[in-house]
């Protein structure tokens, strides 16, 4: 296991090392210039070449990459062309409301998805099984920003239950943060929670087939003590990588959401930076997105070896 | 920003909201855009106006909501006869919000910094005359021009001219010391900004204790956040399909007034077709202003037929000159060589008077065998292939900044219309200072180019704003951007 | 379950019938603008109303069926078609610097927010559908390397495969014999997921203003115009989200009725 850990995590690093590659190479591409930006269409050429050199745009790419990367390596971010104010601080305080909306979509998600998952494969085939699969139907093939809309129409506008959307501050109580953040969170996590329950159900009607399950049976295991004992621990696998890459969609794919209910998440930082060439900021904000999704899938990757020990005896 | 001041932030906002129940002195605004900083002295970005525009920041003179050029920091002024220098006699007692005392040094100091080599200022022209900047004593400095301006007095009125200290001017992007009735508090990125009355103002105080300014771009959220109450009003409100609702909502009232956004199809004047003016005519006449209006605005803004605010003194309607009638714009297409029509492309920046415009301008184009394809752009993007590389044939934008019918005397401007004549009137007009005289050469200008059809002029950019019914003293018409709060109050 | 399969391929033959038949006919230009008459509910000329410039959604609507199967299906089809292969090499070579290489590679791609890549990519190259189709694309190859690896490792454990081993078979004809067939059902499930994500996906972008530039309709782009007008003219809203979701709905059963009608497993289990 140790052996296996390690070897992970050289694969970690050098992915890391040609995704900063990758990513500051192909943003730079964009066309576009943040100085000029700024300073908008009456501004003179000179101008515009003194706010370029105040940002440090004027030396070349290759150095400003050296720059960046060496950076990131010592915590530091750099700063951005338009606020002007360091990055990491800024990705700081849009973290405080994307990673708890991420999780709370996900805690619900899987809340819903668990238990609707197991039910509907033990009833296979009966209404039960029936009524849950065809509510999950339903629930993927619904836009998440079309129920969005329809939330805000009803829960805001109409009933006033909630917040049209912003975020009020986890200072005001964990309680009201999380009202803020709850008309997000459901149109983030009821289309995950359908397809993650209709993966459970898919895993454990796979694994019910199983020999080792007719073993279990005949062992005398109830069906209900069979299904419990070892078929969710084994669904757990394709459940695991499901909710590994929900976790980065959640993140990152909020952008929309974020947008519907005008959050300052991280998603809103990067729609913004983009349209303003600010593409430092973009740099970083994506390449702490890609560290963070290739943390879980490496975690992923070990909780599937400690679930599966077939997988690390064969590495 | 740390978690910390976040907190800190968030709960004096919080405690800000429970007074505002009980005492209704303080207001929650709501815009579009963010300001990406806080200097309006070094970035084009209207947003930073539109926060802190005579809230925070005052300069010499001053614009007024109907439009009106009025004393600021200077309490009046003196012309020389050849009206090359200005002296200026400030207001005595004004501060700073940090405590130092402004005087002629700081106004020296603002105006050569705005006009340094190194100068990040995104209207520099308004400072090319200006030679020398002398402090006569602390209440008095005295401005030498190059040549007389009839413009200079309006042109310190802009939010690129206020007076900054050079004590606070490595820090004014984030935290921004001005003279004005309200002092910059706070600033959650992404979400707010506040704003706190300035106790020891110089003039008239505010009525109003604070102010939090909110930023939400998207117009679906605008309108969701405005109909829930989550805010008090909403300055220039993104969807002029939703107006009626508010208007028919007793909690709520609508301003319609009009913006210095003369919202024109620009066309490049070097790019064939284009260079031929029967081709320009003919786009003209197939363009069905009534229709644009109706269905990009519904129904808000007012036709134009030249690059003129029709709220302006000066303005003639010539909006006959290019009436719709698809008929002639296909003979005149004939004319030119043109009978089968042509391709051309429509760089759409992201407003939405530009993308629903632009595809009813297709739609109408398309009638008269003018193909235009639709290539919807970002800001950066427009400014980069359309605005500095000047490579499209037609584009959709407002020209939001006031009295700016210079931009024609600029044959390297975006849209390159080369006219002798039209640049010697414009030279003639920034030397006249007697007001008949520069109104007949304005509307002299306004002729020129509707006859030589350089660009489709389709309509003035109007200016909606919803606030909660109780609101009152908000701006109505926008001569700039600018959100003035210093006399908004709550009605009892 | 032959039930499922009925009403989803009804409804999938329904819509893509509508996109095949807008080729030849729609009840009125879709691209006809009439200012005037803007906004109308659903009628008798206007079978399910006009939008904000009075065309007639209907037609819009069987036109933008063509734009969402179009980028959808091309998108899914970058993905099994590069994914699978690259999936059964590295199971094949379980444990191998190529499967190493594959997977890390396969991470990689994952481990980048395709939202933000793809309003990347407009940015670059210019919003567009072609550049939908490839940044959804992209992001389906590894989805369908990472499932067909994973399925087809515990495969490779098998007894039937071991015996195809013992007689000789190499491992590229025993991926493509005997590996593939078994997880074809997986695939079908996945793609079906992948299909539908792709229709949403296409949507969410055009949402965005990243897909199909007008007057090309997209789905997507009816809603995001409708968005503001949701609260006075729902049917603006509620008859393309109902497209998207009658069309992701019925792909979906039908995904889900093949795979109970296909595999032998179940069908030995029902009877």
């Amino acid at each position: 296991m140790i052996r296996y850990s390690l070897k992970r995590l050289l694969s970690l690093i050098v992915s890391l090392a040609v995704a900063s590659l990758v990513i500051f190479f192909v943003i730079e591409v964009a066309p576009g210039d943040p100085a000029s930006f700024m300073l908008g269409i009456n501004a003179q050429p000179d101008t515009v070449a003194a706010l370029r050199a105040e940002l440090g745009l004027d030396q070349s790419k290759f150095a400003r990459y050296i720059e960046w990367v060496s950076g990131i390596i010592r915590g530091d971010f750099g700063t951005s062309y338009t606020y002007r104010t360091p990055v990491a601080e800024m990705i700081a305080d849009r973290l405080w409301v994307s990673l708890p909306l991420a999780l709370y979509a996900l805690t619900l998600s899987t809340l819903i998805a668990f238990p609707a998952g197991i039910y509907a494969a033990a009833r296979r085939g009966k209404g039960g099984d029936m009524a849950v699969m065809g509510a999950t139907q339903l629930g993927v093939a619904v836009p998440n920003f079309w129920f969005a809309m329809m939330l805000v129409l009803i829960f805001a506008i109409n009933l006033r239950w909630f917040n049209a959307g912003g975020f009020v501050g986890w200072d005001s109580g964990l309680w009201t943060g999380l009202h803020s953040l709850t008309l997000p969170a459901i149109s983030l996590a009821l289309p995950q929670a359908a397809i993650l329950a209709r993966v459970m159900r898919s895993a454990l009607l796979d694994i019910l087939g199983e020999d080792f399950m007719r073993t279990a049976r005949a062992k005398g295991l109830s069906k209900r003590q069979a299904l419990w004992r070892h078929g969710v621990r084994n669904a757990l696998i394709p459940v695991l990588t499901i909710i590994g890459l929900q976790f980065s969609f959640l993140l990152a794919g909020a952008i929309i959401i974020e947008q519907v209910f005008y959050l300052p998440g991280l998603g809103r930082l990067v729609f913004q930076a983009i349209s303003a060439r600010d593409l430092i900021v973009v740099e970083s904000v994506v390449m702490l997105l890609v560290f963070s999704v290739i943390m879980v899938n490496f975690l992923v990757d070990l909780a599937y070896a400690a679930v599966d020990p077939r997988l690390r005896s064969r590495t | 920003m740390s978690f910390k001041s976040l907190v800190l932030a968030a709960s004096s906002a919080l405690a800000l909201a429970a007074g505002a129940a009980s005492a209704k002195d303080s207001i929650i605004v709501a815009m579009q855009l963010e300001p990406p900083h806080l200097d309006p002295t070094s970035a084009a970005a209207g947003a930073i106006d539109s926060v802190l525009y005579s809230n925070v920041f005052e300069g010499l003179t001053r614009f007024m909501g109907d439009g009106a050029v009025v004393p600021g920091l200077a309490a009046s002024w003196e012309i020389s006869d050849d009206g090359l220098t200005y002296t200026f006699s400030l207001h005595s007692g004004v501060t700073f919000h940090d405590g130092t005392t402004m005087d002629a040094e700081d106004v020296k100091f603002s105006l050569d910094r705005a006009r340094a080599e190194d100068s990040t200022n995104a209207q520099k022209a308004l400072f090319a005359g200006i030679i020398d900047v002398s402090v006569v004593n602390p209440q008095t400095v005295k401005v030498t021009l190059s040549e007389p301006n009839g413009n200079f007095l309006f042109n310190m009125a802009w939010g690129d001219a206020v007076i900054v200290a050079p004590e606070s001017i490595d820090d004014i992007k984030t935290n921004p010391i001005g003279t004005g009735a309200f002092k910059f508090a706070n600033w959650v990125q992404g979400d707010k900004i506040e704003l706190a009355r300035n106790d020891s103002y110089w003039g008239t105080p505010a009525v109003l204790s604070s102010a939090n300014f909110k930023f939400i771009s998207d117009p679906t959220a605008a309108f969701a956040a405005m109909m829930a109450e989550d805010i008090d009003a909403f300055i220039s409100f993104p969807a002029p399909e939703n107006i009626p609702q508010f208007e028919a909502d007793p909690r709520f009232q609508v301003l319609v007034g009009s913006t210095e956004g003369e919202t024109i199809l620009s066309t490049n004047n070097m790019q064939p077709p284009f260079d031929d003016v029967r081709v320009r005519k003919a786009v003209a006449h197939a363009i069905n202003r009534q229709a644009i209006v109706d269905g990009a605005m519904f129904g808000y803004g007012t036709p134009i037929g030249s690059h003129f605010a029709p709220h302006n003194p000066a303005y003639v309607d010539l909006t006959a000159n290019s009436a719709y009638d698809p008929e002639k714009a296909k003979s005149l297409l004939a004319e030119a060589g043109m009978a089968e029509g042509f391709s051309t492309t429509l760089h759409l920046p992201p407003p939405s008077y530009a993308r629903r415009g632009g595809e009813i301008i297709a739609a109408q184009l398309a009638e008269v065998g003018i193909k235009a394809e639709i290539i919807n752009v970002e800001w950066a993007q427009w400014l980069e292939t359309v605005f500095r590389g000047k490579d499209f044939g037609l584009t959709i934008v407002s020209h939001t900044e006031p009295m700016d019918i210079g931009i024609y005397a600029r044959p390297e401007y975006y849209f390159q219309y080369d006219n002798k004549g039209f640049q010697e009137l414009m030279t003639g007009l920034n030397a006249t200072t007697d007001p008949g005289k520069r109104i007949e050469m304005m509307q002299e200008a306004q002729k020129i180019i509707a006859d030589d059809y350089v660009n489709g002029y389709l309509f003035q950019l109007a200016q909606l704003s919803v606030a909660k019914a109780g609101v009152q003293g908000l701006w109505t018409n926008a001569p700039t951007q600018a959100t003035d709060l210093t006399s908004v109050s709550w009605a009892e | 379950m032959t039930r499922n399969l009925i009403i989803g391929a009804t409804l999938s033959s329904l819509v893509l019938l509508a996109a095949l038949v807008s080729f030849v006919w729609t009840p009125f230009d879709h691209a006809a603008m009439n200012i005037p008459a803007k906004l109308q509910t659903p009628n008798l000329i206007h079978w399910l109303g006009t939008d904000h410039f009075g065309r007639d959604i209907f037609s819009m609507i069987m036109v933008g069926a063509r734009t969402s199967i179009a980028v959808a299906l091309v998108a899914v089809g970058i993905g099994i078609s590069i994914g699978v292969p690259l999936g059964l090499t590295a199971a094949a070579r379980n444990g191998g610097w190529l499967d190493e290489l594959i997977m890390r590679g396969n991470d990689l791609v994952f481990a980048f927010p395709s939202l933000v890549i793809a309003i990347l990519i407009t940015a670059i190259f210019g919003a567009g559908a072609i550049n939908a189709i490839i940044a959804i694309g992209i992001f389906n190859i590894p989805v369908f390397a990472r499932i067909s690896r994973g399925a087809a490792l515990s495969l490779w454990q098998r007894e039937f495969i071991m015996a195809a081993r013992v007689a000789g078979k190499g491992t590229a004809r025993i991926s493509a014999e005997h590996i593939l067939p078994n997880i074809a059902n997986l695939l079908i499930v996945q793609g079906t997921i992948q299909f539908s994500l792709g229709i949403l996906a296409e949507a969410g972008l055009s949402y965005v203003g990243l897909g199909a530039q007008p007057p090309t309709p997209s789905w997507g782009r009816m809603l995001a115009d409708a968005q503001t007008m949701v609260s006075f003219a729902p049917h603006l809203a509620l008859i393309p989200g109902s497209a998207i979701i009658v069309t992701v709905l019925g792909l979906n059963l039908m995904g889900d009725g093949l795979r109970d009608y296909l595999d032998p497993k179940l069908r030995v289990a029902r009877t």
